[in-house]
């Protein structure tokens, strides 16, 4: 796991290593401490200190009426969370698992992005929904959804994921202050990842990559966990001679297209690399985006890397096949480079 | 569904399943009668008749096709949105189902916002892109018509929290709010409405969910809908909730009742449920030919319109006569008249209002499909008309 490189204007990110969960919850605490509207509701995260310890110690700071231990009930609490919104309050809901999200679909679809729009204007819904997304750990097909894919098709919705736990805390205070609903997608293989994060507070923007690798030969476009294994893949293809550019999105809504066509430009070769489906996925759209702007750029067309089109398996072996992984990355760069 | 009753011989229409009575329910507990003194009388009947002129004139409207998509009437239940919000203060929050329009104007939304949010032009309450199912009014704390059956029933628990956090958090017990959540009895069937319920109940939030019973949820009456639909409240016991029916073809006995409930709510901070037992006249929307119903039962109902009752009332008191009812007619009237003229002289949208209101704040590089500017600088020329995407 490589470390963040700060982006400019960005501070340094020092030496204090933390884990990405004391990130969240540095980013939460930090949040509630400076605007009394913020409170933090869903299953587990007072009394139990949040299933997977991210509210850890957050309750006995700000106490239940701000840290809210919610019954498994996601439809009636997501709808309650933008209820508040809508009344001026600014509820961070946290979803044990995105997978469980899906029962809640209606109000954080149908009503959170939609209320603006709807209602010409007059009632936004300043609220962020976040917690565990994506596959890994063996937990089969109903507890490994990656929802991105899912959520970024609907206009209204901000979508922020983090690859390190230096943008977990930034971003996640980034997501806190907006006013639109944002979808803050975390991975529950990452929780325990350490990483440099300054003592100083620090926001990032929405919208902006970030080039982790410079390379000069093919460029690996991704976000979230996969980020990790672009990094991986780079330093494996380097010992090929195959020099590669990574780049993290960060966000993929808003999605920012200059980063990565600037680079397509230099290296004129692209990879895009997904957790989700490839059907219909942001990664599909980050493709179609590229070639047309780098249409006379590109020496090949713009290759993808997705989670294999089937339903996520329990067994480890399966299971590791069906992520986007080093080795499949690898492949991708080399048949895009002509390497294969 | 009709029976005859053993005791008279009579037919009995059956709507809320009240077996022997009238199918209007007495409520369980007769509420005190606050005086209420003409003037407001005469405000309530003023308010009844321009939701019934509304209505009606709204009917014209989707019949010349100035209103598109589904449009429901509010026709019959009056006495519910002006009784109900007569309870409340400005200051409590309000939200509401897909049959909007008559608790947008109880509210005290214009006509002509309203009707010009029918029309789909950027007159009305939300430019024109809610449409007939979507009422918002931020500056009448009215939180939204809401198309999906039962999605506002946690959007009303929701307003409660935030009135309860905000006094309890932020600024220590002053605005003591109460939301009012209306909802179709169509409604107790989602799991959302369950749901809204046991947070309202655990939370103690100061909501009440008003069901109006009309006895249909669409086309099936409650009976084939809704487990124990002869006694609602039944489902407010499970939850430890405090339920009460009113009878809501009587504004009187809807803005008694509801005073009850609503200074009960503010006073502990706990959630109601209320059966309003009321008629829908018209069908479920334009489009039903209400077929599963007798034009029987529809003329018992009617024979009970909560205008006529209202009136009755007045004219009992001598606070009405032929003279002012018919002044008050004709100024509703006008009052709709104008605003459907003034909302088919709203202009429709402008082309760049459909990448407005997305965002709090327009952010990113890239609106709608724009073409990146940075390419523009370029040299690059997007492939499409940029005119065409403001």
């Amino acid at each position: 796991m490589s470390s963040a490189e700060a982006a400019v204007g960005e501070p340094d990110p020092g030496s204090r290593q933390i884990e990405f969960r004391d990130a969240l919850r540095e980013a939460m605490s930090e949040e509630m401490r400076r605007d009394v509207r913020v409170f933090l509701l869903g299953e587990e995260v007072a009394q139990y200190h949040g299933a997977y310890k991210v509210s850890r110690g957050m309750v006995d700071e700000f106490g239940e009426r701000r840290i809210i231990d919610t019954p498994i009930s996601e439809s009636g609490f997501a709808g309650m969370a933008i209820g508040a919104a809508m009344l001026g309050l600014r509820p961070i809901v946290e979803f044990m698992s995105w997978s469980f999200s899906l029962v809640a679909a209606d109000p954080i679809l149908n009503n959170a992005p939609k209320m603006l729009y709807m209602s010409g204007g007059q009632f936004g819904c300043p609220i962020v929904f976040r917690g565990n997304d994506g596959a890994g750990g063996q937990l089969g097909s109903t507890h490994s959804w990656c929802v991105e894919g899912l959520y970024s098709n609907v206009p209204g919705v901000k979508i922020a994921i983090p690859s390190c736990p230096y943008d977990a805390k930034g971003l996640l205070k980034t997501a806190i202050r907006d006013d639109d609903p944002v979808f803050f997608l975390e991975s529950e293989r990452m929780l325990s990842v350490k990483g440099a994060v300054p003592e100083e507070e620090y926001l990032i923007p929405f919208g902006r990559g970030i080039v982790r690798r410079r390379g000069a030969d093919c460029t690996l476009a991704s976000w979230g966990r996969p980020v990790n294994f672009c990094l991986e893949a780079a330093e494996e293809l380097a010992k090929e001679g195959i020099d590669c550019e990574v780049i993290d999105l960060r966000t993929i809504r808003p999605l920012d297209l200059e980063t990565v066509v600037r680079s397509v430009q230099r290296t004129n070769c692209c990879v895009v690399v997904d957790q989700s489906w490839s059907f219909g996925s942001p990664g599909s759209e980050l493709a179609a985006q590229v070639h047309a702007a780098c249409f006379d750029d590109l020496d090949n067309f713009v290759h993808r890397v997705h989670s294999a089109d089937v339903p996520t398996p329990y067994a480890s072996n399966l299971e590791q096949e069906y992520l986007p992984n080093v080795r499949r990355i690898c492949e991708a760069v080399r048949h895009a480079t002509y390497r294969a | 569904m009709t029976r005859v009753s053993p005791s008279t011989g009579q037919r009995v229409f059956d709507v809320h399943g009240a077996t022997e009575r009238p199918a209007i329910a007495p409520p369980r507990h007769a509420p005190v009668q606050p005086a209420v003194d003409d003037a407001t009388l005469t405000r309530w009947l003023r308010d009844m008749l321009l939701i019934r002129e509304f209505e009606v004139r709204c009917m014209q409207a989707y019949q010349d096709k100035k209103i598109g998509g589904f449009c429901h009437v509010y026709i019959g239940q009056e006495a519910v949105a002006v009784g109900c919000t007569a309870a409340i203060e400005a200051k409590d929050p309000m939200v509401t189902a897909y049959r909007d329009h008559g608790h947008a104007l109880a509210r005290g939304m214009s006509a002509r916002a309203c009707m010009a949010e029918m029309f789909g032009r950027i007159g009305g309450c939300a430019k024109g892109k809610g449409g007939s199912m979507h009422m918002f009014d931020r500056a009448n704390n009215l939180f939204g018509g809401h198309g999906i059956v039962g999605a506002q029933t946690p959007l009303g628990a929701g307003l409660a929290f935030a009135t309860k956090y905000e006094d309890e958090v932020i600024n220590g017990g002053r605005s003591n709010r109460v939301t009012l959540c209306f909802l179709g009895d169509g409604a107790l069937n989602q799991g959302a409405f369950h749901e809204a319920m046991n947070l309202a109940g655990l939370f103690n939030l100061p909501v009440i969910f008003i069901v109006e019973n009309n006895g249909y949820s669409m086309g099936t009456s409650i009976h084939r809908g809704t487990t124990m639909g002869h006694d609602l409240s039944s489902k407010a016991l499970g939850y430890g909730i405090d339920a009460e029916v009113i009878d809501g073809m009587d504004v009187l006995e809807v803005h008694a009742g509801m005073s009850k409930v609503v200074a009960d709510a503010r006073r502990r901070s706990r959630p109601w449920f209320v059966d309003m037992r009321c008629y829908r006249f018209k069908g479920h929307s334009m489009s039903d030919p209400r077929k599963y119903r007798t034009r029987e039962e529809e003329e018992v109902f009617e024979a009970g319109d909560p205008i006529g009752r209202l009136e009755r009332v007045m004219r009992d008191r001598g606070a009405l006569d032929d003279l002012r009812f018919k002044e008050m007619q004709k100024a509703v009237r006008e009052e709709v008249r104008d605003a459907v003229k003034w909302a088919d002289e709203s202009p429709a949208p402008s082309v760049g209002e459909l990448h407005h209101d997305v965002f709090v704040e327009p952010w990113g590089p890239y609106t709608g499909t724009s073409f990146p500017p940075f390419l523009r600088e370029q040299g690059l020329k997007a492939p499409w008309r940029e005119e065409e995407c403001p």
